[in-house]
């Protein structure tokens, strides 16, 4: 199926410039992809190994929190994928009927315990995050890594005792990075993104809450094929090798 | 009190001051000179505001400024009151705080301080409007606080800059005799800075005149308006200022003439030749060589006479009355002879300009 | 006691009623009156466009629940206590920018400058490398005294000092610089050491400069946000100010922000108004 619809992207790539003599280059089709910031670092690597798989084409993204996307799409912005980190903000942007195709989930993310190198408090585990004399660091309730980790929480029956409610993932991360907290909770996929600056701890309550990632091709795409065809790409068995390296789980 | 400075300072560019100034207890000193002679430097460097390159500054026998020996007296440590020429008033501070703003500062408490602004304001007759503000009070009066608020911290060496430069005529009038009167109370040196030449006559015992940061000339008043040692005194008092000659036997040598001065010493000197002291005669004198001739390039009148500016040499003011004007048919372009009348012309050495090196007073 | 003030706030407003008619004796010249106007335009509408979108309806239980109330409470404190803490490091700053001569000083004055031009997460995560449990002086004073600043209401204050101060200093520089120097002289002259110069003639002639830059540095303060956040971190009561609870909000409740926001708007020009009433009659007497 993925084979075919590339091949006749293929095709059609060849017969853009028939169409129009003006447009010549080796960038005359592009789409353009908002995405989760969690994203970043595996979408990025995608999309260069899309465009030198399909030449011609140029996949822009977006990056940013999956609300705001979200927003913004609904405001009208020139999205053709919209790939968020949970399923409400693709909820909205399906109510308003701005989806080609009824969104998949291509991939998911669970939570990690984070720690300095060195683990300075000693954290083992999620009972270590009621303890006050610790210095903790969760995502906001209101964003998706801040309301994972209150259902976390609910299911281990652990009163957790914050310092500080980070505005996102990255702001979470910087506080383990600088060595500002004792402990925080945030994506596997994070913490492996931070390299030697971030510990993760697993806890077992992490595989019963999972975030997923679903990802919709919108219908006021200007290239439906090439949208289609990008969104089709995040799925194939290479995208499932970059994600898993990444720390994502893959359906 | 008396003031003995030896003042050198350099200032940006090449102007150099060089002045030694002295006065014994209750002087009015005037520093008389044009602008940008040195006259508000030598006050800033007695004020403390501005410290000597070379020179010492003594007040009663303390050394307030020795570059030499490191000695620097800050000025709020100066036994000095400053009146200065925009008067400098406080603008947040009512005519009463700004009087009191000084002996707060010596350490009075702050009624008492009050009390003294008060009996000053009382002095300077002001006393009714110790509550205004400075932007309300008129120029005179601005000029009374600035000078009972310099007094009021009863300093030993009052320092006026300018003092009557900001106000109009009329006022200028009265506040200089109200000046005089405070002067005359005040027991301590009085630095006073003019360019005026009448604010001097009246106000000061003794004259120092500045020019290009060089005192020309010092003494009294009259000494000042009777021998002027430069064009510019002379000009400032209004008298003629003859260089010449003295070649013995009462005779001077002058340019374009020689004449017969009683007494005239021998050597460089210079003859002062009040405008009335000349005489325009139509026709020359039987003894020619006693006259200048001239040609009238101006005329000016004052009261009930008139004052021709005739080109020579010497150029010279001639003061005649009105009446002679129309009898001799004066004006401009006209030749006439001009006469001195030896009984009234004073003739002196030309006086050793003031250098460094002069000892002080 | 109430009569002299009047008195007093009546004589000001006629100085500057003469002050007004004299000034604008004709008609503003297109050419100034144009752009004014799009100016104007350009900075209202926006504002416009937050009460126009309003859920007015919400406002009042908004305004009830404990955590508005604790994030306003939260945010006036801290803008406050950062407008005094800039006032008392400020102003002296300023001081020695305008009044001193020392080797650098152009270098110091641009290097003040510098937090208006940072990015405020910069300046926040600056901070932390300073003041953070492992930062240059943070990790002694977490050794030393068991003290640590991130997380704490005082991390806040601080936050918002390094983005308001330099609005103080800036305004109170030029203040002091259009002052007459000559009247500090003048004290001097009549026995006043440099500090009673300052305390007594300086510091009265540039009030007005101080209070303009008081006033920048206290919304400044008031709308911090990032520098706040990183620094501060958040967490509601504690480190949880007005601009961190409408970010948030924005995440889940757009509309909810909309009134938070309208509320800290509110709030803030109510208070400058007040001030402004309190220095006019101050001024003038």
């Amino acid at each position: 199926m993925a084979v075919a619809l590339v091949s006749g992207l293929a095709v059609a790539s060849c017969s853009v410039p028939d169409q129009d003599a003006t447009q010549v280059g080796d960038t005359s089709r592009s789409a353009v992809v908002f995405a989760a910031a969690s994203l970043t670092e595996v979408l990025t690597e995608l999309g260069a190994e899309f465009e030198r798989s399909h030449p011609g084409t140029s996949i822009d993204f977006h990056f940013g929190a999956s609300s705001a996307l979200a927003q913004q799409i609904v405001a009208g912005a020139p999205a053709d994928v919209f790939a968020s980190a949970s399923p409400e903000p693709v909820d909205q942007v399906v109510d308003l009927d701005l989806v080609a195709e009824p969104p998949v989930v291509f991939a998911a993310n669970r939570l990690q315990i984070a720690v300095p190198p060195g683990n300075p408090g000693e954290v083992t585990g999620l009972a270590d995050f009621a303890d006050p004399d610790k210095v903790i660091a969760l995502c906001a309730p209101e964003v998706p890594c801040g309301a994972a980790a209150r259902e976390v929480f609910a299911l281990a029956g652990v009163d957790a005792q914050p310092d500080t409610y980070e505005r996102d993932v990255r702001a979470t991360l910087t506080k383990v990075r600088l060595g500002e907290v004792d402990a925080a909770l945030v994506y596997r996929t994070d913490v492996l993104a931070a390299g030697e600056d971030v510990r993760g701890v697993d806890f077992p309550e992490a595989g019963r809450v999972v975030n997923e990632y679903p990802l919709a091709v919108l219908s006021e795409a200007s290239d439906a094929d090439l949208a289609s065809a990008f969104a089709d790409h995040l799925r194939s068995p290479t995208a499932e090798d970059v994600l898993r390296t990444a720390g994502f789980d893959v359906p | 009190m008396t003031l003995s400075a030896d003042i050198r300072v350099t200032r940006a560019g090449d102007f150099t001051l060089s002045a030694a100034v002295s006065a014994p207890p209750g002087t009015v000193l005037a520093l008389l000179g044009p602008n940008g002679a040195g006259k508000s430097t030598v006050l800033r460097v007695l004020a403390g505001l501005l410290p000597l390159d070379a020179g010492r500054v003594v007040l009663d026998g303390t050394v307030h400024d020795d570059p030499s020996s490191g000695v620097l007296t800050p000025p709020e440590r100066r036994p000095v009151g400053v009146v200065f020429q925009d008067y400098l008033l406080f603008p947040h501070l009512t005519a009463l705080d700004n009087v009191a703003f000084g002996p707060r500062c010596r350490g009075l408490s702050r009624g008492r301080s009050r009390q003294v602004a008060q009996e000053w304001l009382d002095r300077v007759g002001l006393g009714d409007l110790a509550g205004r503000r400075p932007r309300r009070l008129s120029g005179g009066q601005a000029q009374r606080v600035a000078l009972a608020r310099a007094l009021a911290t009863e300093p030993r060496l009052l320092l006026l800059d300018e003092p009557l430069a900001a106000l109009d005529a009329g006022t200028r009038m009265r506040v200089r005799s109200e000046l005089r009167r405070h002067l005359d109370d005040f027991g301590g040196v009085a630095v006073l800075v003019t360019h005026d030449p009448l604010d001097a006559m009246v106000l000061a015992d003794q004259v120092v005149v500045l020019e290009e940061g060089r005192v020309v000339q010092r003494g009294a008043p009259r000494e000042i308006a009777n021998r002027p040692a430069s064009r510019y005194v002379a000009d400032l008092v209004g008298v003629n200022l003859v260089p010449g000659r003295g070649l013995g036997g009462d005779r001077v040598a002058v340019d374009g003439g020689a004449l017969t001065l009683p007494d005239a010493p021998v050597g460089e000197v210079l003859v002062a030749l009040p405008p009335a002291a000349l005489r325009l005669r139509a026709t020359p004198p039987p003894e020619e060589e006693r006259a200048w001739p001239v040609r009238v390039v101006g005329l000016e009148s004052q009261v009930d006479r008139v004052l021709v500016s005739v080109e020579g040499p010497p150029d010279l003011r001639v003061s005649l009355p009105t009446g002679a004007i129309a009898d001799l048919g004066v004006r401009v372009d006209a030749r006439f002879w001009v006469e001195p009348r030896a009984e009234e012309a004073v003739v002196y050495p030309r006086p050793v300009v003031d250098g460094p090196t002069s000892p002080l007073g | 006691m109430t009569g002299a003030p009047a008195g007093g706030s009546r004589r000001g407003t006629a100085v500057r009623g003469g002050a007004r008619s004299r000034r604008t004796g004709g008609a503003a010249p297109a050419l100034l009156l144009v752009p004014a106007l799009v100016g104007l335009a350009f900075l209202l509408v926006p504002l416009l466009g937050l009460v126009l979108r309003a859920p007015w309806g919400e406002l009042p239980a908004r305004l009830a629940s404990p955590e508005v109330l604790g994030a306003l409470r939260l945010s006036l404190v801290c803008a406050t206590a950062a407008t005094a803490l800039s006032l008392l490091l400020g102003v002296p700053l300023a001081w020695l920018l305008a009044r001193s001569t020392f080797p650098g000083k152009r270098l110091v004055r641009a290097l003040v400058t510098v937090p208006l031009v940072l990015p405020p997460v910069v300046g926040g995560v600056a901070l932390l490398l300073v003041f953070g449990r492992r930062g240059l002086v943070g990790e002694h004073l977490h050794e030393w005294f068991g003290v640590s600043l991130p997380f704490t209401t005082g991390a806040v204050v601080l936050a918002e000092t390094f983005v308001a101060m330099p609005f103080l200093v800036v305004s109170v520089e030029g203040a002091l610089r259009a002052a007459d120097v000559r009247l500090d002289e003048a004290a001097a002259t009549l026995g006043a050491s440099r500090w009673v110069t300052f305390r007594r003639v300086t510091l009265p002639l540039v009030a007005p400069g101080v209070a303009a830059g008081a006033v920048l540095a206290w919304t400044r303060a008031l709308g911090e946000f990032g520098a706040t956040i990183t620094f501060a971190g958040n967490f509601p009561g504690r480190t949880q100010t007005m601009p961190l609870a409408v970010y948030l909000a924005m995440e889940s409740n757009p509309e909810a922000a909309i009134v938070l926001s309208l509320v800290l708007l509110l709030v803030s020009v109510a208070v400058l108004a007040l001030l402004r009433e309190r220095w006019m009659g101050g001024a003038s007497r």
